[in-house]
């Protein structure tokens, strides 16, 4: 496959772009931020996203969705990063709806996703339990009684999780941390008896919570996939966010790094603009190229998923540790180029530092994704 | 499509009936390509007849026209030539300045005359070419050259001095800067002029460089001549020429940014072994390793997808202005990597155990990517002002 946009991608692009810089800008961020909304993003934005059709860009059309693929989907992501967009579109589709398509059976797909493409059900993947990614040192117990599961233990970092209605609670009902068998999905409605929603405050403003689960029980029909052996279509789902949060930072940096540029030509010093010097010149140029370079790994990555490439672990960790540096760079840059004036509160850059730090955490972050690119490689 | 199988079944019986057994070897390094000319370095015998037999089909320049010596292949059949070519192992059978700077050149800037003069014997491997760029005074800043061209009526007389110019000592003609006039700013009057080196007012002196080998010259011009109708375009229009040249030799340069055929990582598991869990032993060299390979790949895309959008026809994307910076600046990783893995074993300098220094050799090299063909700083100011658009201190 080419690696260019083609006409229909770059439409989406850009009525994407028109669309989040009316409704969903960093000035909206900062509103939200501000406000008492628990939810952590606007429900009138999502539901008109859900209008444009992109909670069903990625679902199949005989699931209700528009079968267009994760190209489609990470332009649109792409835009949000430059809008720091906050929205349930990572929670519940590029997560959750991507992880039932990887294990559910078609009368639980029949059920779910079509709901998730319509925007009637937020749905969210609880699997981190520790202060970083691994998931095959999940630990949280589910324990088979009668027709039902018992589960018990603690997660954090589940996006939205004040306004998810259903979670996808990953457990492990056999083996230890660390084992790829023994892990198994479950269903539990934000409603249940024993599950506490936690909400925390992460630096991103985002609605990222814990969740404490003691004695939830519930019925195994709520199991996704086959008991003990989801890793396979877990670790693919991974993948797919990964490459989908790379998409997310491309985005954010880029536009961190356009709105230093202008920053650049625009303040003056010593009686010039400061983007005449040669010490900054150099150092934006560097970042110009890596942007390039980020750009053209995330776009093959995409591509990868709708070709339906078997392994994608390689691109994602390739794309996902490239974007993580890249942006952990352009955004240290961003700031420290911006001068005191990056300091503040008051000017929107610290934003985009932010939120890039979340999102090159959530899923595994540089040295996750470097180590694992290693592996992959064969050293 | 039949056509092209049909071209690929003829292309691939041809090769097999006519390449020499000795040339579908792996070359060792670019010494060990053919380079042509009136002197030529024969290592092998077969050598020039495999020259012969490909350059009189023209493909030794598969995709120049056939009315100039070329193959006249179009872009499809070139790349079947290529890939059958390397099924079987064969290498180039001509590797000259002619064909991948002077040649592109000439086809957009020449005159009928001078492309039907000098484009055949390129193809055929008669004439070995040299470029006259730097001059010791004139290195980053290319346009203050001075070598000076005095019009003496059919011809220009030539005096002033080169440096860095590869392979001087071997090649028959030169593709030459010159000031034909200095009332002007400093990019007008510079001409481009062709001439023969082998006349009494040239000298050409090899540079020994920090690997040992000596692929550069200093040229020394003392009255040499130079006919006027091997004028390049119009008098005082040589910048444009040299700048479209400097083009190609980045995009040239930059190609050694592709990942090599063993992967650095493999390299180090092979000098070093790994733990139980198979990660290399040292894990301060993996992450740098990872580090380059992750990079190496990333630009391979980037080097897809310019690609691509060339023939989507939008053009070289603004991505292209980082190659010849980037990918100088990955090679000289991956040699300083390849130092670090193998030890001892890549710091010898001659001897078989040490294949004659190979390691060590490309190793200090490969330095000097990063300031042929303009430096990586002069590449960061050029996507500096004229990508970015930031101002002129």
């Amino acid at each position: 496959m080419a690696l260019v946009l083609n006409e229909e991608q770059v439409m989406l692009k850009d009525s994407a772009a028109g669309f989040l810089a009316q409704n969903a800008t960093v000035a909206h961020l900062r509103a939200l931020r501000d406000s008492d909304n628990e939810r952590g993003f606007s429900d009138e934005v999502w539901a008109e996203m859900v209008q444009m059709g992109w909670a069903s860009i990625a679902i199949p059309e005989v699931y209700g969705g528009l079968g267009y693929g994760y190209t489609g989907l990470g332009l649109v992501l792409e835009q949000m990063g430059r809008n720091l967009t906050v929205s349930p579109l990572e929670s519940s589709v590029l997560l959750a709806a991507t992880l039932i398509g990887e294990l559910a059976s078609a009368e639980q797909k029949e059920r779910l996703l079509p709901a998730i493409a319509g925007g009637e059900m937020l749905v969210s993947v609880a699997l981190q339990e520790g202060p970083h990614h691994a998931p095959l040192s999940c630990v949280l117990s589910a324990v088979a009684d009668g027709d039902d599961f018992v589960l018990n233990g603690t997660k954090v970092l589940v996006l939205d999780a004040s306004a998810a209605d259903t979670f996808i609670v990953i457990a492990r009902n056999s083996g230890e941390a660390g084992d790829e068998k023994g892990l198994s999905a479950f269903l539990v409605d934000a409603v249940t008896s024993g599950l506490t929603i936690a909400p925390r405050s992460l630096v991103d403003s985002r609605s990222a919570g814990a969740l404490l689960l003691k004695d939830v029980r519930v019925p195994a029909t709520n199991m996704l996939g086959i008991s003990g052996e989801i890793w396979e279509g877990l670790n693919r789902a991974l993948d797919i966010a990964n490459i989908g949060l790379a998409a997310e930072l491309l985005g954010l940096s880029t536009e961190a790094f356009e709105r230093t540029l202008a920053y650049l030509k625009e303040r003056k010093q010593f009686g010039r603009v400061i983007g005449s010097f040669q010490g900054l010149q150099h150092r934006a140029a560097e970042l110009f190229a890596e942007l390039e370079l980020a750009r053209s790994i995330v776009l093959q990555a995409l591509q990868a998923i709708d070709a339906g490439e078997k392994d994608l672990s390689l691109l994602a960790s390739a794309a996902k540790a490239k974007l993580c540096e890249v942006a952990q760079r352009t955004t240290n840059e961003a700031i420290q180029m911006h001068g005191g004036i990056g300091m503040t509160d008051e000017h929107e850059i610290g934003f985009f530092i932010k939120r890039a730090r979340v999102a090159q955490h959530t899923c595994g972050d540089y040295n996750y994704h470097l180590d694992r690119f290693a592996t992959l490689s064969g050293f | 499509m039949i056509d092209l199988e049909q071209f690929r079944q003829e292309t691939r019986a041809w090769l097999a009936q006519n390449c020499p057994e000795s040339m579908r070897q792996p070359v060792r390094g670019f010494d060990d390509f053919y380079n042509g000319g009136r002197k030529p370095e024969i290592d092998h015998p077969d050598q020039k007849l495999w020259c012969d037999r490909m350059s009189e089909r023209g493909w030794t320049v598969p995709h120049w026209p056939k009315e100039f010596g070329g193959g006249g292949l179009s872009k499809e059949e070139v790349k079947i030539l290529g890939e059958e070519m390397a099924q079987i192992g064969a290498r180039r059978a001509l590797d000259s300045f002619g064909i991948s700077m002077l040649g592109p050149a000439l086809l957009h800037f020449g005159s009928e005359e001078q492309k039907k003069e000098h484009l055949p014997k390129i193809v055929r491997g008669e004439i070995r070419w040299c470029q006259g760029y730097s001059e010791p005074n004139a290195g980053s800043d290319l346009a203050s050259l001075a070598t000076k061209a005095d019009d003496n009526g059919d011809h220009y007389v030539i005096n002033g001095q080169k440096i860095w110019t590869s392979y001087a000592d071997k090649a028959d003609w030169i593709f030459c800067l010159v000031r034909t006039d200095n009332s002007g700013t400093k990019h007008q009057g510079i001409s481009f002029v062709l001439f023969d080196m082998d006349q009494p007012g040239v000298t050409a002196r090899p540079i020994k460089l920090i690997s040992g080998s000596s692929p550069f010259c200093e040229t020394f011009f003392d009255n040499a001549i130079a006919d006027k109708k091997n004028l390049v375009g119009d008098e005082g229009n040589g910048w444009t020429i040299a700048k479209y040249l400097l083009t190609h030799e980045r995009e040239m340069i930059s190609g050694f940014g592709a990942a090599p055929k063993k992967s650095v990582g493999q390299v180090a598991v092979d000098a070093m072994g790994t733990d139980a869990s198979g990660r290399l032993a040292n894990s301060v060299l993996r992450q740098t390793i990872a580090q380059y390979q992750l990079d190496t790949m990333v630009f391979g895309a980037t080097m897809a997808r310019v690609g691509d959008e060339a023939k989507a026809g939008q053009g070289m994307g603004a991505a292209s202005s980082i190659f010849k910076y980037y990918g100088t600046e990955l090679n000289k990783r991956r040699n300083e990597l390849n130092l670090a893995a193998c030890g001892e074993s890549a710091l010898g300098w001659e001897g078989q155990e040490y294949r004659d220094g190979a390691l060590s050799r490309d190793w200090l090299r490969s330095k000097g990517n990063s300031i042929e063909g303009g430096t990586s700083e002069v590449q960061l100011n050029i996507i500096a002002k004229r990508v970015l658009g930031l101002p002129d201190a």
